[in-house]
């Protein structure tokens, strides 16, 4: 990584400890629920706490955890990798209760700890509003209610949904964000509404975290397909920890479809390709890269835009070694895009606050 | 309908007898009565199919045209597209000079019926009357062998009764299986496969009964195409990771209609997160990236088309020359034409593997 530069860091994963670290941030209804139920951990198996990817050996902390407070992650995040600044986001399993109002609740509770945890303690840092999927106009309240903080960049929902993210009844969302400058930025993850392939569930961790890909090709066909962009032409979209190498194939065979079948969806009236050049932005780890630096650089080719990658370390999922937070074979020339430019171009209130 | 018949001067342009990996004829259900039992006949009529989808007739996404055909292709005679042999002679075989074609019969065949009974006597029916309606005219139309899938017991005796059949050119999956390909519940089935000396191959569609994507249902038939290749990727990653080419590694699978520039993307990340978590997958020997190399053939049609013809070369060239199979997909409406598929820059060479050459090795048909 070249030394001099500032980098923004667009996805960086602050760990909750358990839920008792969210009780200060509940009221007495919900405390008591998380105390009289015995409500101790909302984990996922998205990330099985143990398994190598899920944090690296030595960002592993006494209690085998990375990062459960902002020192910690800015130490790796900032002092050793230079970003100027990092963006949070928080992956705590609120996204997965089934109770609407529980999953507001905690919700909140999530986003005031990381605004009293992380935002607080350090300038640096930034973060994503976590929204509660399960019921739009909840998920609307919540945007509104932290987007008073300009520390709050974009709005963070998980890949895996209930329903496909272009559909209607999620718009109001789609018009929040826009109103507030605030992407919506789509997270490897699952609401477990469904099995984690389309298939149904696969037996090998390896297999469920690879599949995690399959829901990002979903939610931007889906976003683009339903007319969110036409919609909303403000609205930036960004995928975070989507792997990016997929990308490519998955537009060419997207584009050639709605040329032979774009009577059914009128108002996408112009390629996919174009639309996901200008609303949608991938952040680099893991990249996917294959072994040989010069398919990485023929891959970056294939992308067509300069503009479309976001630098983001993904700490501290494990992800690359040593040092190498940009995969070898991304172009020298191409770096201040990515680890500068590209993430200002993307995030409105990192321009102007 | 007016049908202007292209004149077949056109085919001098093939240079080689093409090798057309997906043809879809058309039976009726009166087409397989032959074939089936009194009881599965009556069956049929009173209570029909059940395919893990809500409609009696047609499909849940519907399609962008009649029956997903060219509008052209409906035969003069009558009958719906891809029913009429000679008219599909005239329009494609011999238009085209194809050598040697593979049906892929869609419906109806059976697959995906709820009641595994009805499924095997269906996909009897339908094998048999690939070999009397179709190859027994055209021996240049070789057979799939439809099987019910989601049945191991039932498709294996299926298998079995056509093996040593050099009429049959593979074994027959729809893509949307009721879980992934890689669980046990499909080993025989692949097992049989390999005693039998047949590939296998996976065509795009069929209903598992699972919502189209991990999120969701999705609004629109553009999005049901497109999840197509996605739901592959997962049960291409679950064969490798399961190990199924471990304890099988004569298999071969061949892939249909699913795309195939999402294949070396697909290598490299299994790849990636297998690097850092071998013990969870101790019985796979190699990098899943060896094993897609080495056991997947990928049909071209739809050809995959970059904005820059060249990056599509590229993948073809990560993705193994030997490993690419030309189809047209005859009668559907995202058809590709032999003679314009193909990106104009591949050498002589390469095309002529594409069209016949890794056909002719892959299915030993001389």
């Amino acid at each position: 990584m070249t030394g001099p530069l500032h980098a923004i860091d667009c996805d960086v994963h602050p760990t909750v400890p358990d839920m008792k670290a969210l009780l200060p941030y509940l009221d007495d209804f919900w405390r008591e629920t998380v105390e009289e139920r015995g409500i101790n951990s909302l984990e996922t198996v998205t990330y099985p706490p143990n398994a190598p990817l899920t944090a690296r050996a030595q960002w592993r902390g006494q209690h085998g955890r990375a990062a459960t407070a902002a020192s910690e992650l800015t130490a790796q995040v900032c002092d050793r990798w230079q970003a100027g600044i990092a963006i949070c986001n928080c992956l705590y399993g609120v996204g997965l209760l089934f109770s609407e109002d529980m999953a507001a609740a905690f919700t909140r509770a999530l986003n005031d700890w990381v605004v009293k945890e992380w935002l607080d303690r350090d300038p640096r840092l930034r973060a994503s509003i976590v929204v509660p999927m399960q019921n739009t106009e909840y998920a609307v309240d919540e945007i509104e209610r932290c987007a008073k903080d300009r520390r709050f960049v974009q709005i963070l929902v998980l890949a895996m949904q209930e329903t496909p993210l272009g559909r209607r009844h999620l718009w109001p969302i789609y018009a929040a964000a826009e109103r507030h400058g605030l992407p919506l930025g789509i997270h490897a993850g699952s609401s477990y509404r469904h099995s984690i392939t389309s298939l149904g569930w696969p037996s090998y961790y390896i297999e469920d975290y690879a599949s995690h890909t399959q829901a990002f090709q979903s939610q931007v066909a889906s976003l683009v397909c339903e007319g969110v962009f036409a919609k909303y032409p403000g609205l930036k979209v960004v995928l975070l920890e989507s792997g990016v190498t997929w990308l490519p194939g998955f537009l060419w065979r997207f584009s050639k479809f709605w040329r032979g079948v774009r009577s059914e969806v009128p108002w996408v009236d112009r390629s996919p390709a174009e639309i996901v050049r200008d609303h949608v932005r991938l952040t680099i780890q893991p990249f996917d890269a294959p072994g040989d630096p010069d398919q990485v650089e023929r891959v970056i080719d294939h992308l067509r835009s300069d503009a479309i990658l976001l630098y983001a370390s993904d700490y501290p999922h494990w992800q690359f070694d040593g040092d190498e937070t940009v995969p070898a074979g991304i172009p020298a020339a191409l770096h201040r895009k990515i680890l500068v430019e590209n993430p200002l171009a993307t995030y409105d209130r990192l321009r102007s606050s | 309908m007016n049908i202007e018949v292209r004149q077949p001067q056109l085919g001098a342009k093939a240079r080689v007898g093409i090798f057309d990996c997906d043809i879809h004829p058309k039976s009726s259900l009166e087409d397989l009565r032959p074939y089936l039992s009194n009881r599965w006949w009556d069956y049929l009529q009173t209570y029909g199919q059940r395919q893990r989808h809500g409609y009696v007739k047609g499909f849940p996404y519907p399609k962008s045209q009649p029956l997903a055909s060219r509008r052209d292709s409906w035969p003069p005679g009558g009958g719906l597209p891809a029913s009429d042999l000679d008219f599909m002679r005239q329009q494609h075989l011999d238009f085209y000079g194809i050598e040697w074609g593979v049906m892929n019969p869609l419906s109806p065949t059976g697959q995906g019926e709820q009641n595994d009974e009805l499924s095997a006597a269906m996909a009897f029916a339908a094998n048999e009357y690939q070999l009397e309606g179709w190859n027994r005219r055209d021996p240049r139309l070789k057979a799939s062998v439809v099987i019910p899938y989601e049945n191991s017991e039932m498709s294996c005796a299926e298998i079995r009764k056509r093996a040593g059949d050099r009429r049959f050119a593979h074994v027959l999956f729809l893509s949307r299986t009721s879980e992934l390909l890689g669980k046990r519940r499909y080993w025989p089935i692949f097992e049989a496969a390999v005693e039998a000396g047949l590939p296998i191959g996976v065509h795009v569609f069929g209903s598992s009964g699972r919502p189209m994507s991990s999120t969701g249902w999705p609004s629109f038939y553009i999005e049901e195409i497109t999840e197509h290749s996605a739901s592959l990727q997962a049960s291409v990653a679950s064969l490798i990771v399961e190990g199924v080419f471990e304890r099988f590694p004569e298999l071969k699978i061949v892939l249909i209609e699913a795309g195939f520039a999402w294949i070396p993307a697909l290598g490299w990340r299994l790849d990636q997160n297998w690097k850092r978590m071998k013990d969870e997958v101790p019985h796979l020997k190699r990098a899943p990236s060896e094993y897609l190399r080495e056991h997947f053939w990928v049909s071209t049609q739809p050809m995959e088309e970059a904005e820059d013809p060249d990056h599509v070369i590229d993948v073809m060239e990560w993705i193994g020359w030997d490993k690419i199979l030309f189809a047209s997909d005859y009668p559907h409406w995202d058809f590709d034409d032999p003679f314009l598929a193909l990106p104009p820059s591949l050498s002589e060479e390469r095309r002529n593997k594409i069209y016949s050459g890794n056909a002719k090795a892959l299915y030993r048909f001389d």
